[in-house]
């Protein structure tokens, strides 16, 4: 949220493939809450589309750099952040 | 502890959009358990709000506090130096706090952020449930502790009523039927004799029907 409301154009939340995190659930987690910033951003008029997760090893890199073009791509169909137009501190813009 | 549910967002920016300068207050007592009103949710709404608001393009400032408690009031006058920097305040306290804020900050407009529910329990982390009604007058030693004014759908002192059915009510199959728990507990305790006396009717002037209550426990006053 609050990156977002810093005026990123998006956010990307990578976590552990599912069922195989050192941490056990806490992708599980990452994934509801994830899920809950998206239904919060729906009910203020923002596209839940800027926040997306992903589930990948730490071992891909290939496919790290698969899911970042394909973000980078989702983000440039929706365009600048609307905040960054109305004047969101761009210079902490990601 | 007092439970509660954040209020739908639209009902807040309908509360707070005529305001420029808005403060989050929460309270890290029982909300703050019950994930409505802490300062994590505060930090939440706060940040869904100048969202929202910036991309309307409407100036409007919105700060974020979290009280010790709302219903203190050496806690409360925590916002005695702040609280004139606000057009108003939405409390994520309980009901409590929300008036004990407009009570003492009497030309200050207070707003209500979630929505006061029941007094209960954490069943499991994200799950909350009623235990108490604060009736006045508690019957739970005579019922294997399990309270049949929460916790029955009609209230019932003598029950089960013909609505029960395979352990659940006829409210909703989910709920289960609070005079089944209360007669396989006091089965459990060998007290199944205390289905041989009917109680009488249950006294509500210690409850509601007497009026809002107060305690006051001299030995205590300063």
């Amino acid at each position: 949220m609050k990156t977002l409301e810093l005026g990123a154009d998006g956010v990307l939340v990578a976590g552990c493939l599912e069922g195989d995190c050192h941490y056990q659930s806490g992708n599980l987690r990452a994934k509801k809450r994830v899920a809950h910033v998206q239904q919060i951003l729906t009910s203020i008029g923002f596209e839940p589309a800027r926040v997306a997760m992903y589930n990948l090893s730490a071992g891909e890199g290939p496919r790290f750099a698969e899911i970042v073009r394909e973000m980078t791509e989702k983000i440039k169909e929706l365009g600048p952040s609307p905040l960054r137009a109305a004047g969101a501190g761009k210079e902490k813009a990601a | 502890m007092i439970m509660a549910k954040p209020k739908p967002i639209e009902e807040i920016i309908n509360e707070v959009k005529n305001f420029r300068k808005i403060l989050i207050a929460g309270c890290d007592g029982c909300v703050t358990v019950c994930e409505a009103g802490g300062l994590k949710e505060v930090q939440i709404l706060a940040s869904a709000l100048r969202i929202f608001f910036k991309q309307q393009g409407t100036d409007m400032a919105i700060d974020e506090i979290s009280l010790t408690r709302q219903c203190d009031r050496p806690y409360v006058t925590q916002l005695d130096d702040k609280v004139d920097q606000y057009d108003a305040v939405v409390s994520l306290a309980c009901g409590a706090g929300v008036q004990f804020l407009a009570e003492t900050y009497k030309r200050k407009v207070i707003l209500p952020g979630v929505n006061t529910c029941f007094m209960g329990v954490t069943e499991e982390r994200g799950v909350w449930s009623e235990r108490c009604a604060g009736c006045g007058a508690c019957v739970l030693a005579t019922t294997g502790g399990i309270c049949p004014i929460a916790r029955c759908s009609k209230r019932m002192a003598n029950g089960p009523c013909g609505g029960s059915a395979n352990g659940k009510c006829e409210v909703n199959k989910e709920i289960p039927c609070a005079w089944q728990l209360i007669y396989e507990r006091l089965e459990e305790l060998g007290q199944l004799d205390r289905f041989e006396h009917p109680v009488d009717p249950k006294d509500w002037s210690p409850s509601r029907d007497g009026g809002p209550r107060k305690i006051v426990k001299e030995v205590s006053q300063l």
